[in-house]
């Protein structure tokens, strides 16, 4: 399974963060640290692959941001570079072009999205089709509802 | 749908702020807000607060005052405001807070619910957060589920029962006829689950996984799935650059490599189809390699024929040459798996894997580096030792240790011949000494002095090697050793191995200083470069004074380890010069801590001259012509004993320190003279000359508490003669004789251990190697 996926910036700033196991918030904050040094500290042309306490960590660029993925040892590292891609390609897909701002002014769409594709560290979902579909219903549900609630009652 | 102003705001301003400092200004401004908006009733912007309070929470700030909050949006009956109660849930909440299980009815109630997306925000938290009670109360909604609703609800309860395995691992059994019934779906997100969810139960439980191998067609039904995505037409939905749903062939991959492992008719049912994929797939794309990837690892660990073996380590010798990096590192780690049990497969690939050494990326070097180490054998050992030894003068800083120490493995086990073992040490230690383990030290001195031909060669090589740079500690310690041992044969001139170069005694001893007075050498290399300039006095014969002078400037030496040698040694050439040719030198090596049976140095003897009694000021003694080694003097002592049978012991040298042990043995014959409480005296005899022998006491601890205060006292009968040389730590003594009766020997030892004195003595009636005249 996927323990934990972090999104941030060529700065080191934290832009999405998902954990797929209970960890404390001090834990969280360490391996966050680590994450983003190991990463940050790596060639450009390296391999994308790096081994961190008994994890597999992937990460890959994409723009300004740094996607890091950690798996167990089990796991597939590239299939998980994979996840990567289809992750960013439902983001793109929902913002149109997206860019780091977006994640950055949209954060809980990018977790409602990340929400329909993995699921308690595994795939959820692989047709990027129906990822997209659920997202669009429920942001339709989401609006209904709120002009339903708005709307004055007559 | 219309992004949240107020969030957007506060994220605006947030990011606008130029310092820490003034970002913190804002952040507690509005935290302060949400708070007071949280004490309010009910009001539109609720969603809006929390969102804000979990992008504050995401720079790292503390937001645990929304917990409650979050209970109170999931019970909201909104949909805007569930879903941001549910991801403030997964964000905030975990299963070690307490309010997590206030969430617990809400769940409850939503997996009930008439809309399929608020179930599946229940769902996604539950599979999130969920605590092992919550699953437990969960379950049985959760099976419900799983057999009945629509697919987008099935495949979310499937990943639910996964976690809820994971945490609650008995639970398992409850979910496993309705993960056997799900493979019959169509739909390739629930396939998924399905397939993820039997994986998870076959590895928690060995009879769950045996039921889904024996249940017929489970195997079968997999490889249909299988056969279905690999051949059949394009399907848009599900296609990833030509690959059809490329995350469900792996995770089927999987478990087809588990129900098949150490089981033959499982393995059979599956061949034709891993033959299939392994040939059908394109890998001209990750994607299409990550299928070969599995399908290669399921091949080498299921039973499969040896045709598909074969098959699959070429697939991994193909990603050898891929040109993506990632692609070449994950042969690497695979063949590294295997490279046990297919040896032979996996050496075809060496000339490719030596080559990655050269790679640029540090994570390709190092498992080429682990690969390349595990393929020496005897029959390559030379061509791959030069790969290797080329690696190591390039290697990055991280990885010399590890090629330093495979190398020296490597070479053990597969040396030639020794001068090549001798070479690819010395080569070692010039490139990377520094990172060496502290054991090769007194091995390659083992390794040495057991090479007793290349005795000219080595020292001759490692005077060299001196004179090139002293700043690698480990060379230069074999080095001073080396020569204070074998400084005699580096005199000589002249070696058949090398080219003859002429050094002077001023040359040795030039280098020798050199080392003395260079800030790079360790403590540790003084010591050694100390002795082996004073073990050279014996062997050289014009410069002795030059050596006094070193010996003595060291006397006042600020290491007290040096300090104290010197000062020994000073001695040595004061009152006991002629004692100076019997004192045999060797090297040190620093116990570490304890005083264990350190691992003896092999070291053969210099004999030189017997020696009178020594026992104190009523002893005159005569001086021993300088000979410089080997044929013995004789000498006559004119005092008598002290009384008793038992001798005093050499007077002006103290007993050195425990750190300081001048380690001998004697590669004479042994035997064990006394062993009580694990303290063992074994005794060796080698005679030197007609009227000269050399017996050798070693003393050792096997207990695990040190031993303190030891001492040794030998006596043998009047008509012989002792010298005893310097004690030490309790490890060795020794002891030279002049026979001329049937040697007996009387020993007392006594020490104290665990704060017990203990004091024994023991009879030596006969020495091995002597005959029974004691001749």
């Amino acid at each position: 399974m996927m323990r934990f996926l972090l999104l941030f910036s060529r700065q080191g700033k934290l832009r999405l963060q998902k954990w797929f196991t209970p960890i404390s918030e001090r834990e969280k904050k360490k391996i966050i640290r680590d994450m983003t040094s190991m990463v940050l500290a790596r060639q450009p042309r390296s391999c994308n692959f790096l081994h961190w306490k008994d994890l597999k960590i992937i990460y890959k660029r994409y723009a300004s941001l740094y996607f890091c993925l950690a798996i167990e040892n089990q796991e597939n590292e590239l299939l998980a570079l994979e996840v990567i891609h289809r992750y960013v390609e439902l983001l793109d897909k929902y913002f149109g072009n997206v860019c780091e701002l977006d994640i950055i002014f949209n954060f809980e769409k990018a977790y409602f999205i990340l929400d329909e594709f993995l699921m308690g560290g595994e795939i959820q979902e692989t047709s990027k089709q129906m990822v997209n579909r659920s997202i669009e219903a429920s942001d339709m549900l989401q609006e209904t509802m709120e002009e339903y609630m708005s709307k004055p009652a007559f | 749908m219309s992004p949240s102003v107020p969030l957007q705001e506060m994220i605006r301003a947030i990011r606008s702020a130029r310092t820490q400092c003034e970002e913190r200004g804002v952040i507690q401004r509005e935290c302060a807000a949400i708070r007071a908006q949280f004490r309010q009733s009910d009001n539109g912007g609720r969603s809006h607060n929390l969102a804000k309070l979990l992008y504050v929470h995401m720079l790292g700030y503390p937001a645990h005052f929304g917990q409650m909050e979050c209970v109170r949006m999931i019970a909201s009956p909104r949909y805007s405001e569930k879903r941001v109660g549910y991801l403030g849930a997964m964000m905030l909440l975990d299963e070690k807070q307490d309010a997590s299980l206030l969430i617990t009815n809400s769940i409850k109630n939503d997996l009930s619910h008439s809309n399929q997306y608020v179930q599946s925000l229940a769902l996604c938290t539950l599979a999130c957060m969920g605590s092992a009670e919550m699953c437990r109360d969960l379950a049985p909604e959760i099976d419900r589920l799983l057999r009945a609703s629509n697919s987008y609800i099935k495949k979310k309860a499937a990943l639910c029962a996964v976690h809820i395995v994971r945490k609650v691992h008995d639970l398992g059994e409850l979910f496993t006829p309705a993960a056997r019934s799900l493979l019959a779906e169509k739909n390739h997100g629930v396939l998924h689950g399905a397939v993820v969810l039997i994986t998870e139960l076959c590895e928690r439980n060995q009879e769950t996984l045996e039921r889904f191998r024996k249940v017929p067609g489970t195997v079968p039904d997999l490889v249909q799935i299988m056969k279905g995505l690999v051949i059949s037409g394009y399907s848009p939905e599900h296609d990833v650059a030509g690959i059809s749903d490329p995350f469900l062939q792996v995770r089927i991959l999987r478990l087809l490599r588990i129900l098949g492992r150490n089981n033959e008719g499982a393995s059979d049912a599956m061949n034709d189809l891993l033959a299939q994929v392994a040939t059908n797939t394109d890998s001209t794309k990750t994607v299409g390699n990550a299928v070969l990837y599995e399908t290669v690892l399921t091949v080498l660990h299921i039973k499969s024929e040896s045709g598909l073996r074969v098959l699959a380590v070429n697939i991994l010798g193909r990603f050898l040459l891929n040109n993506d990096r990632n692609i070449r590192y994950i042969a690497m780690i695979s063949l590294q798996k295997i490279v046990g049990t297919d040896h032979n497969a996996v050496q075809r690939h060496r000339g490719t894997i030596v080559d990655c050494l050269k790679d640029q990326d540090a994570s390709v070097k190092r498992r080429a580096l682990d690969l390349s180490l595990a393929l020496v054998s005897a029959s390559n050992v030379r061509s791959m030792m030069k790969e290797l030894l080329l690696f190591l003068s390039s290697c990055p800083p991280e990885l010399r240790a590890q090629a330093a120490s495979g190398i020296f493995n490597a070479a053990e086990r597969y040396a030639p011949s020794q001068r090549w073992h001798i070479d690819t040490i010395l080569h070692v230690l010039t490139t990377a000494g520094g990172d060496v383990r502290d054991e090769t030290v007194p091995n390659l001195i083992q390794l040495i002095t057991n090479a007793s031909e290349l005795h000219c060669y080595t020292v001759h090589k490692l005077y060299r090697a001196l004179l090139t740079d002293i700043s690698q500690q480990s060379l230069v310690q074999v080095a001073c050793w080396c020569i204070g041992e074998y400084g005699d044969l580096l005199l000589r001139g002249e070696c058949q191995e090398t080219e003859p170069v002429q050094v002077t005694e001023d040359d040795v001893l030039d280098a020798l200083e050199t080392v003395l007075q260079s800030h790079m050498s360790s403590p540790a290399t003084r010591g050694f470069a100390l002795t082996a300039t004073m073990k050279l006095s014996t062997r050289i014969t014009d410069n002795v004074d030059r050596i006094r002078s070193i010996v003595s400037i060291y006397g006042s030496c600020i290491d007290v380890e040096l300090q104290q040698r010197a000062v020994e040694y000073n001695a040595l050439f004061r009152k006991y010069d002629h004692m100076r040719f019997v004192l045999k030198m060797q090297s040190s090596v620093f116990c570490s801590g304890s005083n264990r049976q350190v691992s003896p140095l092999v070291f053969l003897p210099q004999v030189c001259d017997l020696l009178d009694l020594l026992g104190g000021s009523e002893v005159t003694l005569q001086p021993i012509p300088a000979v410089g080694g080997t044929a013995p003097g004789l000498f006559t002592n004119t005092s008598s004993t002290t009384g008793g049978d038992l001798l005093d012991l050499l007077g002006g040298l103290e007993p050195a320190p425990p750190e300081l042990s001048y380690l001998i043995f004697s590669a004479a014959p042994t035997v064990q003279v006394y062993e009580k409480a694990g303290v063992a005296l074994t005794l060796s005899c080698e005679k030197q000359s007609d009227s000269g022998l050399t017996v050798t006491l070693t003393a050792s601890n096997s207990t695990d508490s040190d031993i303190s205060s030891f001492t040794l006292q030998a006596a043998v009968p009047k008509v012989c003669l002792i010298n005893r040389a310097n004690s030490s730590c309790f490890t060795q003594s020794k002891s030279f004789f002049r026979l001329q009766v049937n040697l007996k020997m009387r020993i007392r030892i006594s020490y104290s251990s665990q704060g017990s004195a203990f004091q024994d003595t023991v009879q030596i009636d006969s020495f091995p190697g002597l005959s029974a005249a004691g001749h």
